[in-house]
């Protein structure tokens, strides 16, 4: 288990009377102090690691927001900021000393305008009402994470979510344009908005993917879409994962940007077909969905061209859609996985790295090693364009020490990713699950820098503590090394 | 490569992370030199980066591309075109508008942003930058982001460096994502009335599912680019065409098209103009904005981006005009003569708020304000 930091006692003694002056600042019913309610809030995603609250505060304008975050910063009390609370990395964990900040209270559209092409939100409205709210019109939210049925917005800009169409539609960052937000000083500021692109440092970017580190967002401006005319799959199936990557790299390497691209390994493809029997081929080592969408004359076309492809590259099992019940009928299997794992195993851990695509069947191999040495199965499904593996580690939560083994044997998987020339997560964030891998994928001057960054907005380090950096000095003590002999560099300049 | 006097030239990242902390004054990055003569003038060491010259891996398979910063943009892009690739951002060439000497590298490119048509689809230097190399301020040596395409890991530093102006850091090594080019291409020029009812068939085109690469206003008319696979353009003309009740548009063939919508990316209708302004606006205000500054100026003006991006083409600088007349949005002084950027704050400024904020991150990578000091005016 990951270790979460000590709390300070002289918090915890106050936790009555921080509650009575929470009850000041905002409506009876948006804070909630009882332990047994606050259950409700104890964990995320990632549910092995579970914590009470201090408090619970729900409020429900931004300048109620801004109150909390300034009364807070006057009492040193640390914030952990949460949204649906759907978090696969323990980004919105609770800590014993923190107020858990939740914007479960922000549901309200504010603002559609189709001439623009934007919608914007407040940050409780989950990423499906998004599209939803537009779907009458045509329009849609492009990126789709699996929990896009619970999931927040405002959670999705702290996460940089993404899902199995952003190859081609792009993560959060890219479809974010505006977004309004309260400093962990509790100043209101506005970045972004209907139009592109900024006249200064891009915030939004930094901001969307910071897991809550610097800042709580209280309203987002997002681009729409129009929905594609139609979208036909294929499901293709491999005798090796290596003919299946091969496939993958052509079908790219030929201009294609397919919307979804999905990958599963045997174990994958067994547990769905005996969950949800979509008529996934049992024979295969390797079994690709590839969905195309726009208009039927480039559905069409490319349909031909990807079989092709495929011919060409050894597959076995070649089938297209032909209806829109078929074509979810391919999809039904994938994203059933998850649970489908689940009824074969009492508990899994979802990881989240990603390669470059070529060192797929060396990481593959490596992965059947790693299970047979940690003793625990494991199942892949893989976001096979942009190359983002999920493996699903299989454990028994009631076996002593099976969740330190998955966890041991996740942490291995993810050197691995780093050591091919990838990354620890690609969508579901450090959180509290990769924490202490960030010393194996930057060394420490990259880490000072991101870490000098935080002090910029967070001077004291209040938000969402033991989230994402392994070991945070306090920002004072890097101050002292552009101070020298009590001068710093050049005296004259402007200094900001 | 201009030719400088003082100039420093490090050899490699070492060199360079030693120059930058042994530096007594202020440093200016290189790349092409290009796009000295934008943003506020700097009164500093220039800080030649010709050395950062090559492409270091290039995986189109995997959509990446690994370059020193300043590797000619050219250089690059006839790599690209040689697998069917590009830089989906479609980078303008400046040296059109301002008539600058030089080669325009990678690093500078995405220092200045400078995305062109394909934005409105394929989103801006910012979406493409997957990882970076470079020293800070304080003459450290530090990467960022990564080598593949989608990574959450850490704060997302390479966003802050697309339209940072070499203020933040001296990039040696930039990874970016790299797309397919686009198989064919046909423009469509629809006459309109008037600004505003051709930004309103832009808004339409845009709006619908035919994917729109491009979507500009030049002389008076509406230019909507379609890309992609033959027979998905064929049909997607005659559906587009269909849908805006516009059956007798002209249509612009690929050769046509390219060289359209090459134009439009440099602004070259505006290349005679001694002052430029470039201003990013909801696309729905925008030729309401234009009207408002047109009562007190002479203007020539060029929509793109459905009416998001105006280029206006003036006299004089008119900074109270031009951004007292904007609503929404901000106004960049893209060209002008180094007196007048010197005198008007070249990027809008910043509320308080924000702006105490992006000096907070300015010092959180070069505290001491070495690099590029004062020429985003932050």
């Amino acid at each position: 288990m990951i270790a979460m930091p000590k709390p300070d006692p002289q918090i915890l003694a106050r936790r009555q009377a921080i509650a009575a002056q929470l009850r000041t600042l905002l409506p009876a019913s948006s804070v909630i102090a009882e332990t047994e309610r606050m259950r409700a809030y104890e964990s995320d995603g990632l549910t092995a690691y579970r914590q009470v609250p201090l408090v619970v505060a729900l409020p429900e304008t931004t300048q109620q927001v801004a109150d909390v975050l300034r009364w807070a910063r006057r009492e040193g009390i640390k914030i952990v900021p949460r949204g649906a609370g759907t978090s696969l990395s323990g980004g919105a964990l609770p800590v014993a000393d923190a107020i858990v900040l939740g914007l479960g209270k922000f549901k309200a559209v504010l603002d559609i305008d189709y001439a623009n092409r934007t919608v914007t939100v407040q940050p409780g409205v989950t990423n499906l009402a998004i599209s939803n709210a537009v779907d009458a019109a045509g329009f849609y939210y492009a990126p789709d994470p699996s929990s896009q049925i619970a999931c927040t917005i405002g959670g999705n800009v702290a996460e940089n979510s993404g899902g199995v169409h952003c190859l081609k539609y792009g993560l959060t960052t890219n479809n974010v344009l505006g977004l309004e937000f309260v400093t962990p000083e509790g100043e209101i500021v506005r970045i972004g908005g209907k139009h592109l692109d900024s006249p200064g440092y891009d915030l939004l970017g930094l901001l969307t993917g910071s897991e809550g580190l610097l800042g709580i967002v209280t309203e987002v401006t997002v681009r729409i879409l129009q929905k594609p005319e139609t979208a036909r799959a294929l499901l293709l199936g491999f005798a090796s994962a290596e003919q299946g990557g091969d496939c993958v790299a052509a079908i790219i390497a030929a201009g294609i940007i397919p919307g979804g691209m999905e990958m599963m390994d045997r174990p994958a493809i067994h547990a769905a077909e005996a969950f949800v029997q979509a008529g996934y081929p049992l024979d295969v080592e390797a079994l690709l969905i590839v969905e195309l969408d726009g208009c039927a004359a480039e559905v069409d076309h490319l349909i031909g061209r990807v079989e092709a492809i495929a011919a060409l590259h050894g597959v076995v099992v070649s089938r297209v859609s032909t209806t829109e019940a078929e074509r979810l009928r391919f999809w039904a299997g994938r994203k059933a996985a998850f649970p489908a794992v689940g009824r074969i195993s009492p508990d899994y851990y979802c990881m989240d790295g990603t390669i470059p695509r070529a060192a797929l069947p060396r990481v593959l191999a490596a992965m059947r090693d790693m299970s047979a040495k940690y003793g625990l199965g494991v199942a892949n499904v893989f976001h096979a364009g942009d190359g983002n593996l999920h493996p699903l580690i299989l454990y028994d939560a009631n076996v002593p020490g099976e969740l330190d083994r998955a966890e041991a044997f996740g942490a291995d998987i993810l050197k691995l990713c780093v050591d091919v020339g990838g990354v620890l997560t690609g969508e579901h964030g450090v959180g509290v699950e990769k924490r202490d891998l960030m010393e194996y994928q930057f060394d420490a001057v990259d880490l000072e820098q991101q870490h000098r960054l935080k002090c910029a907005f967070d001077v004291d380090l209040r938000f969402n503590p033991g989230k994402v950096f392994p070991t945070l000095h306090r920002c004072a003590e890097e101050g002292r090394v552009h101070v020298h002999r009590g001068e710093t560099r050049f005296p004259d300049l402007p200094r900001f | 490569m201009t030719e400088f006097s003082n100039r420093l030239r490090p050899r490699d990242e070492a060199d360079l992370a030693e120059l930058v902390r042994t530096a007594t004054g202020p440093l200016e990055p290189i790349g092409g030199g290009t796009k000295r003569m934008m943003g506020a003038p700097v009164e500093a060491t220039p800080l030649d980066l010709a050395a950062f010259n090559g492409i270091i891996a290039y995986e189109p398979a995997e959509l990446t591309m690994s370059v020193g910063a300043a590797t000619p943009l050219g250089v690059v892009e006839r790599e690209l075109e040689a697998r069917q690739q590009m830089f989906a951002f479609e980078p303008m060439d400046p040296r059109v508008l301002l008539g600058s000497p030089g080669e325009p590298t990678v690093g500078g490119t995405v220092a200045a942003a400078l995305a062109g048509p394909r934005r409105v689809k394929a989103g801006g230097a910012r979406d493409h930058l997957l990882g970076l190399k470079a020293v800070n301020g304080r003459g450290e040596a530090f990467k960022a982001g990564g080598r593949v395409v989608k990574n959450v890991t850490g704060y997302d530093v390479p966003k802050l460096f697309a339209g940072s102006w070499g203020t933040l850091g001296v990039m040696s090594e930039l990874t970016l994502k790299v797309l397919p080019a686009p198989e064919t291409e046909r423009t469509l020029i629809l006459d309109a009335d008037d600004a505003s009812g051709a930004i309103s068939l832009l808004a339409r085109a845009l709006g619908s599912s035919h994917e729109v690469t491009g979507a500009a206003v030049v002389d008076g008319r509406a230019a909507i680019r379609l890309e992609g696979f033959g027979p998905s353009v064929a049909w997607r003309v005659g559906a587009l065409l269909r849908e805006l009740g516009s059956p007798d548009a002209a249509t612009l063939e690929p050769a046509a098209s390219r060289s359209f919508w090459r134009d439009v990316r440099d602004v070259r209708s505006l290349a005679e103009a001694p002052i430029v302004w470039r201003v990013s606006t909801v696309p729905s205000l925008a030729a309401a904005f234009v009207a408002r500054v047109a009562l007190s100026a002479q203007l020539r003006v060029l929509y793109d981006w459905g009416g998001g991006l105006v280029w206006l083409g003036l006299d004089a600088a008119y900074e109270d005009l031009v951004r007292g007349a904007l609503a929404e949005g901000h106004a960049m002084l893209f060209k002008a003569p180094a007196e007048i950027r010197a005198r008007v704050p070249v990027f809008q400024p910043a509320p308080s708020g924000l702006a105490d904020l992006e000096r907070r991150v300015k010092a959180s990578f070069d505290p001491d304000n070495r690099l590029n000091p004062g020429r985003m005016g932050r």
